[in-house]
């Protein structure tokens, strides 16, 4: 029995030691895409969550990012550097698979990396890059978390949570007096994950200082089946304003149980709302959709280049998402600190971008600033939905429509 | 002691890596390996051992990382006391289902069905309770240094995780040999059996829960500290649970190197597949997919059986119509 | 909260979303009944299903309570073939096998349908998506009221399969004593692939029951598939009424616990109820006493 046991436990040694010698040679083989460069000079990391949950967001994420390059790129690149050779990673919608692809992308020799979309893949991914001090830009990822750690080679081009809140409640302040002060009382319903559970937390904490009560905040887990019981509740206190905070699948049933029950209150107030300021949503539900308001981020309906855009990502069949235009707006000044630094060298790019103030992007922002990280200028504005269509109604330097609020009957 | 020379050896070898292999690359893909080994070397106790297959052992995983992020950002405690406070939870978490269950008298799917209702509990209280920082989740401050059991170097998470799976290779080597062991083999191969003939089934599965979910804490202990936010999902989500019973029951469910042979076959294939794919999204999910189940179909005793098949198969080659004595793939 | 007014369609939103939880149960329990597997691949399936009744409305027009007819045959046959020639050699009898082997088709359904689809949130406007019935202070969808007789017309037939038809008999024989049937001469890989195909239709009717009211993604199924594992146990591993009232009871628990608990935690409540049931019996409501 003891020799069986012993040529046997001998099968298990060889075989283990074996795969763990092949585990440790994939280091020297696990760089897909090196292999298939398309021949540029900068290598550019472009991280998103392209398969799992997330695959919609990381897709089109991915989907801004890939044409920003290919533009700069049909230009003849970067002045002095070259064209820009991407280095795509799948994150898998989970922070390890993040963390393994900036590893991968790192010994790849990018210059930097762009993307992360969800919050929680982000704060694992910069944390890995930091390692490296690989200069990482944030497209989305809103969790006031990503830019407090101290980390010198992180970089959040968009708002996070703090700015997102305050700005949504003021703008809310303002619609209501505008109109008179219809509205007083508020219900919300969010996701129960970071971003939703992060941004209850602040408007519970403010809107009362602003003179609206709360009368109940429910929260939701992400994917949620049925929202009877929330809009249950709904009709039964009667809010002035419903704020919806959560992902695009959960708002759809929301808006539509809505319907169903007939639960038409004063104003519908989301805040970074799914489906709010999606042209698919816009265009799939218009009856469900108009006059919600959002406030989320939104590009410069002024800006001639961001509606070229539009036009082509919806010639391709797309819908003109925030992530798209986030994305290629992270691009563009990774592009321009590149320019500005002259070389592809991690330390120089990363002051480049810590000084740069660009202003070549797509985003109602004005000029970038980087202060530890977050990009000052940057804010989210109101939209509305309107003749079928989404009219910014906040800021009034950008806005193209008027509020209309209350809802009308 | 002849039995733990292969784990001598195996250890070795896996602890020069880094001394030759600098990637980090290959660092992080082997350190990620090596924590789902240990979590499904927890899970092979209870599983492998006595036959008790849970699909809930993410409520360990969970309760080991939780324990391990709260008591350093709610309460300051080391992280190393930390740590060992998280494994301490995940035991006792082990020892509270494992009575509850047992003495119910809950067997096979059923139990397999409980264990999962007990991790989908603990995960949703996660995502409400203010402890947890609710769905925010928990995020522990970047404190690169020993004393916060947070390291520059791969090399060393690589080392101190490796560290941890010896650990548990030992005890599973020990287990095997010991009557305890013997306890655990009869209960898997017939449990009214050997209740009948005087052993207690109830006290001994309980203790297989209490190692198992030490183990699997442990795991879930060093994901807290490798990647420093930890959240209901990342816990207490299903992925762990199928993670930890995926890689015994393909390296060889109730082997000792099962769990580590399983753990780094299936990662490889899940990096083997990108490469082979490329940037398409969801294609090498797919392949990865397939593999598995061709896997199965070819090996169903898992890798480690598979290398019996193959002796064996050779064996068969040289000689006439020689039975092929089944060694029942437990080694 | 404990107004009636709130309370009593409460009651009746549990009831309604416990029959799409029971169609979804239903295959699943005759799956496990059998082949004694729990099928990994339930949510992944009811996601293929989901995309195979949109395409039928968007593409040849044929509304989703019409498509029943066409999809239940058409996943009869998939799931046949999918356990006769895949999981069924691939497992070669061993149930641990058969999870990972279910396992491993899940994760290739899924993203074969990312692949081919996308991840987009497709949905579709039927005319009565939005039609109600007033039921005083609460409006009942009509697709959920129609779900709910549905299911026991399901569960009806179901039944009268296992009962009355040699086929029905066979599975019923291979699912109390597999050796013996084999000696008896009945083909048992032929009888786990009809279980098989059967549940893969009962999936197919509870996608084309819930596409009116609810959105198509590759990974939508996965929303269901732990309480439909909950409801199989909850109600006894193989019993058809125990699927379906296990689902009405889960289904109302669930509306109560997250009227009072919040949706989040009131989650929790399947959960609880299903361990405090098993403790007690551990066989399940309706299950064999093992």
């Amino acid at each position: 029995m003891s020799d069986k046991k012993k040529s046997f436990d001998r099968r298990q040694l060889l075989a283990t030691t074996a795969l763990g010698v092949a585990a440790a040679a994939t280091g020297t083989i696990a760089m897909p895409s090196i292999l298939r460069a398309q021949g540029g000079s900068v290598k550019l990391g472009v991280l998103h969550p392209v398969t799992g949950a997330l695959s919609y967001s990381g897709q089109q994420g991915r989907l801004g990012a890939t044409m920003a390059i290919e533009e700069i790129n049909a230009a003849g690149g970067i002045k002095g550097l070259g064209k820009i050779d991407p280095v795509l990673g799948d994150a898998q919608s989970t922070p390890e698979g993040g963390t393994a692809e900036v590893e991968k992308m790192n010994s790849a020799g990018v210059a930097c990396i762009v993307g992360g979309y969800a919050s929680n893949i982000c704060l694992a991914t910069t944390q890995a890059a930091a390692r490296y001090e690989l200069p990482y830009v944030v497209d989305v990822g809103v969790a006031d978390g990503i830019v407090t750690r101290g980390l010198k080679n992180t970089f959040r081009f968009g708002p996070g949570f703090g700015v997102i809140s305050k700005t949504a409640l003021a703008n809310l302040s303002a619609i209501n007096d505008q109109a008179g002060k219809p509205a007083k009382t508020v219900m919300i319903v969010h996701e129960d994950s970071l971003f939703g559970s992060g941004l209850a937390k602040l408007l519970n904490a403010q809107l009362p200082q602003l003179g609206f009560q709360i009368l109940e905040t429910i929260p939701h887990p992400t994917p949620t089946r049925d929202f009877n019981n929330v809009v249950l509740k709904i009709k039964a206190q009667n809010p002035d304003i419903v704020i919806p905070a959560n992902y695009y699948n959960e708002y759809v049933l929301l808006a539509r149980t809505m319907q169903q029950q007939q639960v038409k209150p004063k104003g519908i107030y989301s805040v970074l709302g799914g489906a709010a300021s999606s042209y698919k949503f816009v265009k799939e539900f218009p009856d469900a959709a108009k006059y919600i308001m959002d406030c989320n981020h939104w590009f410069d309906p002024r800006n001639a280049k961001a509606q070229a855009l539009k036009k082509q990502v919806e010639g391709k069949g797309q819908f003109f998402t925030y992530e798209v235009y986030m994305n290629y707006s992270c691009v563009l000044l990774v592009a321009d600190a590149l320019q500005r630094a002259a070389s592809a060298d991690r330390a120089k790019l990363t002051d480049a971008l810590a000084s740069s103030t660009f202003a070549g992007h797509l985003m109602p922002y004005g000029p970038t600033k980087f202060v530890n990280g977050q990009n000052e200028g940057a804010a989210p504005v109101n939209t509305q939905v309107l003749d079928n269509d989404i009219k910014v109604i906040l800021p009034a330097a950008f806005a193209n429509a008027k509020p209309v609020f209350p809802m009308p009957a | 002691m002849r039995g733990f020379i292969p784990i001598v050896v195996v250890v070795a070898v896996l602890a020069s890596v880094p001394l030759v292999i600098h990637s980090n690359v290959t660092l992080n893909f082997l350190v990620v390996a090596l924590m789902i080994a240990l979590a499904g070397q927890g899970w092979n106790i209870l599983g492998g051992y006595a036959g008790q297959y849970s699909f809930g052992h993410a409520a360990f995983f969970g309760t080991g990382a939780y324990v391990t992020a709260i008591l350093q950002v709610r309460y300051g405690v080391n992280a190393w006391i930390g740590f060992g406070a998280g494994i301490v939870c995940g035991a006792a978490l082990g020892g509270v289902i494992g009575a509850l269950t047992f003495r119910s008298g809950l067997r096979g799917s059923y139990f397999a069905l409980v264990t999962l209702a007990f991790a989908e509990v603990l995960r949703i209280i996660a995502s409400v309770a203010p402890i947890t920082g609710a769905g925010v989740g928990t995020l522990i401050h970047l404190d690169l240094g020993a004393r916060a059991f947070q390291f520059q170097s791969r090399a060393v998470f690589y080392w101190i995780i490796l560290g941890l799976v010896t650990l548990s290779l030992v005890v599973a080597r020990l287990i095997k040999q010991s009557r305890f062991g013997a306890w655990l083999i009869a209960v898997r191969e017939n449990e009214d059996a050997a209740k009948a003939l005087g052993v207690d089934t109830s006290s001994v599965k309980t203790t297989a829960m209490i190692i198992s979910g030490a183990m699997t804490a442990a795991a879930g202990c060093f994901y807290a500290q490798y990647f420093l936010f930890v959240d209901s999902g990342i816990a207490y989500g299903t992925w762990i649970s199928i993670e930890a019973l995926l890689t015994p029951i393909i390296g060889g469910v109730g082997t000792v190197f099962g769990p580590l042979l399983g753990a780094l076959a299936v990662r490889l294939l899940g990096e083997g597949a990108k490469l082979v794919t490329g940037d398409v999204p969801g294609l090498d999910l797919i392949l990865y997919g397939a593999v598995l189940v061709l896997v199965i179909w070819f090996t169903p005793r898992g890798l480690i059986g598979g290398c019996a098949q193959v002796r064996g198969w050779f064996a068969r080659r040289g000689r006439p119509a020689v039975p092929f004595i089944n060694e029942a793939g437990h080694g | 909260m404990l107004s009636p007014v709130i309370l009593i369609p409460a009651i009746l939103n549990g009831l309604l979303m416990g029959a799409v939880y029971a169609l979804v149960a239903l295959g699943l329990t005759l799956i496990y009944g059998v082949l004694h597997i729990i099928n990994f691949a339930h949510g992944a399936m009811l996601s293929a299903a989901l995309f195979a009744a949109f395409f039928a409305f968007r593409l040849f027009g044929i509304d989703p309570y019409a498509a029943v007819f066409l999809l239940a045959p058409l996943f009869f046959v998939l799931g046949y073939a999918l356990q006769r020639f895949v999981i069924g050699p691939a497992s070669h009898g061993d149930d641990r096998n058969m999870l990972l082997v279910t396992l491993g088709i899940a994760v290739v359904v899924e993203n074969i349908l990312l692949l081919a689809f996308r991840g987009d949130t497709r949905t579709i406007n039927v005319p009565y998506a939005f039609e109600t019935i007033n039921f005083g202070f609460t409006f009942l969808a009509v697709p959920r009221v129609v779900g709910f007789a549905v299911v026991f017309a399901v569960a009806l037939v179901l039944w009268l399969i296992l009962s009355f038809t040699d086929t029905g008999r066979a599975i019923r024989a291979v699912a109390k004593e597999k050796l013996g049937a084999e000696l008896a001469g009945i083909d048992v890989a032929h009888v786990y692939a009809v279980t098989f195909g059967l549940g893969s239709a009962c999936v197919a009717v509870a996608a084309c029951l819930l596409i009116p009211t609810y959105y198509v993604n590759p990974t939508v199924g996965n929303a269901f598939v732990l309480v439909a594992f909950t409801i199989v146990v909850l109600g006894g591993m193989g019993s058809v009424p125990g699927a379906v009232i296990g689902a009405l009871l889960i289904g109302v628990v669930e509306s109560l616990s997250g009227l009072f608990l919040g949706e989040s935690l009131g989650q929790i409540g399947i959960f609880i109820i299903f361990i405090v049931v098993l403790l007690v019996r551990p066989s399940g409501l309706f299950g064999a006493r093992a």
